[in-house]
């Protein structure tokens, strides 16, 4: 993973609350066996509508996707990450997420960005009035700000998380630096417990 | 002070504690399946890992395989390339795998528990949202994404922050004809999609302990449709009753000590949560969703809510776009809804016990001319157990297609789907949009409504099915 420090570009507005990740990427995408290529699947429901706003030119080039509350419910499908990212967006901001999405975002360098819902309205007030707003997710700073619309303001992201974010780590090295008291661990699980193998 | 069922298995599985880190978690069962998997292996691959312990995961095919004709290859190249990586990681790492057409293969979330794998205490994970059906034997069990399998094959162990504990208790009684698939669409409708969201969720309470495993099971199942992280339920009888004697429960005097562990992981008499809710049972209902997520559920006695009718702008503008999706207007009758469809099956009601209800309304009656109607079992023993028991009969005699294990009609990665503007009564988990097939729209309902409704051709109870219900039209 690269590391992501500030992210600043334009947004999209998508004012819907309740966005599960059957509607990011649906499941006749998730046939596929590669990490790639899932942009063109994107919301892929919604874009048949020509009035949704991914359709509309002047939301293009966008970084940011500013969504309603809740976003990320239902299934675990990490593609719904994978289809943000390849798409082009690098933060997604709402009020509350999904745990196994946020989750997901964190392993992947999506930052997701959880803010309180009067920052949330104010900037999909913000960015629908005006789509070139600048808007700027300081990672290490734990603020988004859109200083042309008089906003900024803090979210809250996980320590760890942000760790992880600011330097690009793999988390499978870091816990492979605590092998030996994996193995430690494992030598003091009961007899009894159950095996797949036997 | 008191620990929590959830704060114990934590405490015993944590590998590694760091002030302000993740607690680094060991990991007892990692299930493995076709759709969420391939992307890890790969990873692995590309960097020179193995995996830990192959003897605490397995793997089976469930999402992408056909309910019909599954001796013949799977048709779509897509798929089939799918369920085919799945093999060859399973046998290039050691893998066990129940494939395609074997005694054992069935959804993910329905074999580990019919095998004894799924034990009180234990941590679980696979990489599927449902995951959380294991909750009901009192074992700490979530979903995971793709990633986070990777490093579980990886390490046998996931860094996790500890999540709040909340209580759902429910007292009392049930009504007649309100089953434990209720239990779950009550709890969702009262706590929203993200009532749960950063939390354990403990289901408790006498409504709770009365229920079966098979009903446990369905209200664990849907723990994350409220956001949960997890559900779970004390161990007890029931739960030792149901297990003992499954090929991989512990046998002889490992089952005593087994046990006797199990019988000190219910919470403590003082331990705290950090939220609790209180349901009265008394005021469930037979519930049928109406919308486009789980909360958006009413009594089957109720009608379609009006947008105007909720509080707040996003709930009005969430409904108004629900109802345009389904086709709906507010104030119809739920039972004046005509129905094309009706699926029973998935992992929130797939198992004998969901099949032997359905099949008891269905029981020398015949499904409304024009219908389509599905069971597709859970497992393959589930099958298997159904059809020594005649069910199978009980179900094509009355009209209905009886099918070959799988997630069938739940999410829309294989043959069976819905059409566009199809509407289906189901006993699924999500009424998202598009999930059962684009364009499709999902009501979800109990096993009993469903085959009341088969029968019926308009939402109805099977206790409708002796009165005449004057409400709607060919009824």
């Amino acid at each position: 993973m690269e590391p992501v420090r500030v992210i600043s570009g334009t947004a999209v507005p998508l004012r819907a609350s309740d966005v599960d990740t059957d509607q990011i990427i649906p499941s006749d995408w998730l046939k596929k066996v590669e990490r790639t290529g899932f942009g063109d699947g994107l919301f892929e429901s919604w874009r048949e509508s020509s009035d949704f706003v991914l359709n509309q030119g002047r939301y293009d080039g966008a970084s940011i996707l500013v969504a309603g509350a809740n976003f990320g419910t239902g299934s675990s499908r990490e593609h719904a990450v994978w289809a943000l990212m390849d798409y082009g967006f690098r933060a997604v901001v709402s009020v509350r997420f999904a745990d196994i999405f946020r989750n997901n975002a964190g392993k992947n360098g999506l930052v997701a960005v959880e803010v309180d819902a009067a920052t949330a309205d104010a900037l999909l007030d913000a960015v629908e009035a005006d789509p070139s707003l600048e808007v700027v997710v300081d990672v290490e700073g734990r603020r988004i700000s859109a200083p042309a619309a008089d906003i900024d303001a803090a979210f809250s992201l996980d320590d760890s998380v942000q760790y992880r974010l600011l330097n690009g780590l793999d988390d499978i090295g870091l816990t492979l630096a605590h092998a030996g008291t994996i193995e430690t661990f494992e030598a003091r699980r009961p007899e009894w417990l159950p095996r797949t193998n036997s | 002070m008191g620990k929590t069922l959830a704060e114990k298995i934590w405490d015993a599985h944590v590998v590694h504690h760091e002030e302000g880190e993740p607690d680094l978690l060991y990991v007892d069962l990692h299930l493995i399946h076709e759709v969420t998997s391939p992307q890890a292996f790969d990873g692995l691959r590309l960097s020179g890992r193995g995996v830990r312990r192959p003897d605490l995961t397995l793997a089976t095919m469930d999402h992408n395989v056909p309910t019909t004709d599954i001796d013949r290859p799977i048709a779509d190249p897509v798929s089939a390339r799918q369920v085919d990586v799945l093999a060859q990681n399973c046998s290039e790492f050691d893998i066990p795998l129940y494939p395609m057409g074997d005694a054992n293969q069935g959804i993910v979330h329905v074999i580990g528990p019919q095998l004894g794998l799924t034990q009180p205490g234990l941590t679980i994970v696979c990489g599927d949202s449902h995951t959380s059906t294991h909750g009901a034997f009192g074992a700490l069990a979530f979903g995971i994404g793709t990633s986070e399998i990777e490093h579980v094959l990886a390490t046998q162990t996931l860094p996790q922050r500890r999540p709040a504990m909340m209580a759902v208790t429910v007292e009392g009684d049930l009504p007649a004809g309100v089953t434990a698939k209720d239990v779950i669409l009550g709890i969702i409708a009262r706590i929203g999609t993200g009532g749960g969201v950063g939390s354990i969720v403990e289901y408790r309470g006498s409504t709770i302990r009365s229920l079966s495993m098979e009903g446990r099971m369905t209200v664990c199942n849907m723990s994350i449709e409220a956001g949960a992280k997890a559900g779970l339920i004390a161990p007890d009888d029931t739960t030792f009753a149901w297990l003992e004697g499954r090929p991989r429960a512990p046998q002889g005097s490992d089952w005593d000590r087994a046990v006797e562990a199990w019988r000190s992981l219910p919470s403590d008499p003082d331990a705290t949560f950090d939220k609790e809710v209180v349901i009265d049972a008394s005021a469930l209902a037979p519930y049928v969703s109406w919308g486009t997520n789980p909360a958006q559920t009413v009594s089957i006695d109720d009608v379609v809510p009006d947008p105007a009718s909720f509080d707040d702008a996003a709930q009005q503008e969430a409904a108004a776009r629900a109802l345009r999706y389904m086709g709906l207007t507010a104030g119809t009758s739920i039972r004046d809804i005509a129905v094309d469809t009706v699926f029973i099956g998935s992992c929130t009601n797939g198992r004998l016990e969901d099949l032997r209800a359905a099949a008891g309304v269905v029981r020398g009656r015949r499904v409304k001319d024009g219908m389509r109607a599905l069971v597709v079992p859970g497992s393959m023993l589930v099958k298997a157990e159904a059809e020594a028991e005649g069910l199978d009969e009980v179900f094509t005699a009355a009209g209905f297609e009886w099918r070959s294990a799988g997630c069938s009609m739940c999410l829309g990665m294989n043959p069976d789907i819905l059409t566009p503007g199809e509407r289906c009564a189901s006993t699924s988990n999500r009424n998202f949009e598009g999930r059962q097939g684009k364009g499709g729209r999902t009501h979800l309902v109990s096993p009993e409504v469903a085959a009341a409704t088969a029968i019926a051709g308009r939402f109805r109870t099977p206790s409708d099915l002796d009165t005449p219900v004057s409400s709607g039209g060919a009824g």
